[in-house]
């Protein structure tokens, strides 16, 4: 009686209810996930003049698979490939603390400033941001060249007699992605520290703690959302960054995105880049699962 | 304790002196955008030459009309994928494939650029070789712009379709919308602000792109960032400078502006609710 | 459970059989639940928070589909009926004002999706923003008004439809105590004088009292007692309901005398000489309970066997109009007393470590079986 009432009704909404879930679902599908599948299938299969060969081949009523794992074997086998993960992950890291270090007393000073000072400062962060990336990184350039302006600058003051040398080595492209990065750390630390009760504070000082150690003991353990966040934020992107590297950094200082970029437009080999990017991809799903289990873990937490 | 450490002399000197990092690259480009020296960063006199020699670059001014396009095209794509991903995620509670729908949104917000344009162009190669299309074009980035767009534009509607109190849902459909008008009228209005946002945001992203826009483009699709980024690689160019200087004031006046207006309705909301309390006590 | 027995010969509205929801498979939120409501009546579903009652009145809405049951109303089956299909409109709790539209066009927003336009349109609005005085607000935004005003939106945006049906979800629960007094009763002159059949959900006890000329206790999902407030206050069928409303003082004790006219039970404290019958036997166990006003003070010891019980003064609280007195009895059972302030305040008044004399008559106390 009740069943045959609502089930039509059920249908109904379904359909309309299907197609909105389908166009995003869709949509995704066809430009995120296939494109990474056919990468994986890729990075299978090895090159055959000028196109990929297939994986699997039907003849006969028998379906054969060849699955070429050679790619992989080569990643493990040449110290090139291996030496640009690690040093990628190496200047991922440093980045990473640099902007930390200089990013979480920033982050904390704009949060305790006056509140109608600390629009301002956000907004200053923020601008930046907004404006291009690409011409902000090409700008360290003039920085950072021998005949540069921090160069002109120094031996003008008279610090320095001859210019340093500072372009095209792991400072500039340190100091680069520093830059470019150090809003990513500055906003979520921001976001955690603002909402930092201010009595808490003034608790720990009561109990008798010293400046440094409230700090050490009270504000740093529960702005630890805001340091994951941000320190993810920044390491992330900054592991696969290109631009950087290429206008900034030199010969020596390896960064697999443009590896990547030199095996795939130079070498013109496909399943070779193809398993770079897999493997890629495995060493930036790491830190997210953590990440997400940490986030998890943290809401069943405030849950219970 | 807020004395102590927060306004500090230690405190405004290392904020000032991030600011000054933060700035420094940016004004050296709007200053030397007026040097008259080519080769040297050794300031020689004042000029307006580059501007005259950029308005007279065709790459350059094609590169930005290409842009401009690109990044409006994309920014709406974006906006009306990333509304429709947020709204099911966010009002659809379980159905089947959420969490691959959630990983599909989530995955270009991780991925490296040079990841999304390698795969992307490889699929678009292998769809070529078996239907004959697309070419690589603004097409062809269009498609990895607003894949990256729909991806940022899904976060920021959807932290804004969260703040919505359900109630203003329920009750437009109590007072007899059917749901298409219940999100028509009440739901879009309400995330109307986020949906600026996401644009401006996704406009941003694409007219910055460097790396996507090198995987996909074909010939007479080079970005301005293509333009910039090969010209940077040679070396310094003053007319790029110039045009940096546009672009940062530009932007500037357009994000300070914002930010005051923003401000200021902020405010004066709070003055009108401070007012009807008020008047409701006497 | 229980319905509403007919106290007038009105027609019934709102008839809900046999209705339950149960969450998840698991979460009963509303068991079994049976109602009728008649044309013209408040009625008020009260309980605590998790009670059930948002869920039934959700129901009443449309947003919820009961897991089993029907709801009828005017005797038509509303139960597949969605929300924007029911002649029902919602106060909403916190008021669920548009915040993009200003007062008039909240108001008018039903009215339009039925298709009125034009100077019909604007002559419903208008009569509608006249009946809460709110003529002069229709151009403000929602957060220009303060939280009365508000209020008086939302009621005037649920009744610019017609509804058959008004439901009030919390009405008064995010204006200030003060406030909430005026406006209880301005609630009902309105509702009344539109003649709107009204079913109210709220926690708060003495705004059901106040509103409905009907209540419903509820419970873990269940209806515990129904019917009209001073039935309710009076003869509450349980404990939970004797607490829920009002204060009061419950002895636990034995039927000794069990007649038809009267009962007495003995308690630790005292011997309770009860003056109705009741459905049990004697030597059943039962509470009795009494209300903190029923009971009277003396320093004198009572001249009878029953209904007294000496206690020495722990606690006062001076409120104004009356005194709230603790007595501690021999037992170490603590008894509320609340005293009018008959006179004014005097230096010979009762004070902390008094001993008195607590007394009370055979009718003012009911006998709880549950």
């Amino acid at each position: 009686m009740r069943k045959q009432s609502i089930m039509p009704r059920l249908r109904r909404l379904f359909t309309v209810r299907n197609l909105v879930i389908g166009i995003p679902m869709i949509w995704l599908f066809a430009l995120a996930a296939a494109p990474l599948l056919l990468v994986l299938n890729i990075s299978l299969a090895h090159m055959e003049v000028t196109s990929v060969s297939s994986l699997w081949h039907w003849a006969d009523n028998e379906l054969t698979l060849k699955f070429n794992f050679g790619n992989y074997l080569y990643l493990g086998e040449d110290s090139l490939y291996f030496d640009t993960y690690v040093s990628s992950l190496k200047f991922a890291a440093l980045t990473t603390l640099y902007c930390l270090i200089v990013g979480y007393p920033f982050a904390y000073f704009i949060s305790r400033a006056p509140e109608h000072l600390r629009t301002m400062l956000l907004m200053l962060v923020m601008l930046p941001f907004w404006t291009s990336f690409l011409l902000r990184i090409y700008a360290w350039k003039a920085l950072l060249a021998d005949n540069g302006v921090v160069n002109n600058g120094l031996m003008g003051l008279g610090v320095i007699a001859s210019p340093i040398h500072m372009m095209h080595t792991s400072f500039s492209l340190t100091i680069g992605m520093v830059y470019a990065y150090l809003p990513f750390m500055v906003l979520p630390l921001y976001a955690t520290l603002v909402k930092l009760d201010g009595r808490m504070l003034e608790a720990a000082a009561d109990l008798g703690a010293s400046p440094f150690k409230t700090f050490w003991l009270v504000t740093v353990p529960l702005t630890k959302r805001g340091i994951i966040a941000g320190s993810l934020l920044v390491f992330i992107p900054a592991f696969g960054e290109y631009v950087i590297p290429e206008l900034l950094g030199g010969p020596r200082t390896l960064m697999i995105a443009r590896v990547l970029w030199d095996e795939f437009f130079s070498n013109n080999d496909w399943p070779m880049a193809s398993a770079v990017t897999i493997v890629m991809i495995l060493l930036i799903l790491v830190p997210m699962a953590l990440f997400n289990r940490y986030n998890d873990e943290t809401r069943l937490g405030e849950k219970s | 304790m807020r004395n102590m450490f927060g306004r500090s002399l230690f405190g405004r000197s290392w904020l000032i002196a991030v600011f000054i990092f933060l700035y420094i690259p940016i004004v050296t480009l709007v200053v030397y955008s007026f040097n008259d020296s080519r080769l040297s960063t050794v300031w020689t006199g004042f000029t307006f030459k580059w501007y005259v020699d950029a308005s007279h670059d065709r790459e350059l001014i094609d590169g930005l009309i290409i842009s401009l396009k690109l990044a409006f095209m994309s920014a709406t794509l974006s906006v009306i994928f990333g509304t429709f991903t947020a709204f099911v995620l966010v009002r659809y509670g379980r159905f089947k494939g959420r969490g691959l729908l959630t990983s599909m949104a989530n995955a270009p917000l991780v991925m490296p650029d040079v990841i999304v344009g390698i795969s992307l162009l490889l699929m678009l190669v292998a769809l070529q070789k078996w239907l004959g299309f697309p070419e690589r074009g603004i097409g062809t980035i269009l498609l990895g712009h607003a894949l990256i767009g729909t991806s940022f534009a899904t976060v920021v509607i959807i932290s804004r379709l969260r703040e919505i109190d359900l109630r203003l849902e329920e009750a437009a459909m109590d007072l007899g919308c059917k749901p298409f008008q219940v999100f028509w009228l009440v739901t879009l209005p309400l995330i109307a602000s986020a949906l600026v946002s996401a644009f401006l945001l996704t406009f941003t992203l694409s007219f910055d792109d460097v790396v996507i826009a090198a995987f996909l483009s074909g010939p007479g699709s080079t970005t301005l960032p293509l333009v910039i980024f090969s010209r940077a690689r040679l070396g310094l160019d003053p007319s790029i400078n110039a045009v940096a200087t546009v672009i940062i004031v530009v932007v500037s006046i357009g994000v300070i502006a914002s930010s005051l207006y923003q401000l200021r309705a902020e405010r004066r909301r709070q003055r009108e609710v401070a007012d009807a309390y008020a008047q409701g006590k006497s | 459970m229980a319905s509403v027995t007919a106290t007038t010969d009105r027609e019934v509205l709102l008839k809900i059989d046999g209705v339950s929801k149960i969450f998840d498979g698991v979460v009963k939120a509303v068991d079994n639940v049976s109602l009728s409501v008649k044309k013209g009546e408040i009625f008020a579903l009260v309980g605590s928070s998790g009670c059930g009652k948002s869920t039934l009145l959700r129901m009443l809405a449309g947003f919820e589909t009961p897991t089993s049951g029907r709801i009828y109303l005017s005797g038509q089956d509303i139960t597949d009926l969605t929300p924007y299909e029911r002649p029902v409109n919602m106060m909403f709790q916190s008021y669920a004002l548009f915040p993009h539209l200003n007062v008039w066009d909240n108001v008018a927003f039903g009215l339009r999706r039925d298709g009125l336009k034009g100077a019909e349109l604007a002559e419903r609005v208008d009569a509608m923003l006249s009946l809460v005085q709110l003529s002069k607000y229709g151009k403000r935004k929602p957060h220009q008004l303060s939280g009365g005003q508000q209020q008086r939106v939302a009621l005037a945006r649920s009744l610019a439809k017609r509804p058959t049906l008004l439901l009030l979800d919390e009405p008064l629960g995010a204006l200030d105590k003060k406030l909430r007094e005026t406006t209880q009763l301005e609630l009902v002159n309105i509702i009344e004088q539109v003649g709107v059949t009204c079913v109210l959900v709220t926690h708060d006890q003495e705004e059901a009292m106040t509103m409905a000329s009907h209540i419903a206790v509820m419970d873990e999902g269940y209806f515990l007692q129904v019917g009209t407030p001073d039935e309710i206050y009076e003869t509450p069928n349980s404990r939970f309901v004797a607490g829920f409303v009002g204060n009061v003082n419950i002895f636990e004790g034995k039927v000794d005398e069990d007649e038809p006219d009267h009962i007495t039970v003995i308690c630790p404290e005292c011997t309770h000489y009860v003056g109705h019958g009741i459905t049990g036997t004697s030597g059943m166990r039962v509470a009795v309970a009494l209300r903190p006003e029923k009971i009277q003070l003396s320093s004198v010891q009572p001249n009878k066997n029953h209904n007294w019980c000496a206690g020495e003064v722990v606690e006062i609280a001076y409120l104004g109009p009356h005194t709230t007195y603790h007595l501690k009895l021999k037992t170490g059972m603590v008894l509320k007393v609340q005293q009018p302030n008959l006179t004014r305040k005097m230096a010979d008044d009762l004070t902390w470590g008094d001993h008195v004399f607590a007394h009370w008559t055979r009718d003012a106390m009911v006998v709880l079986t549950e």
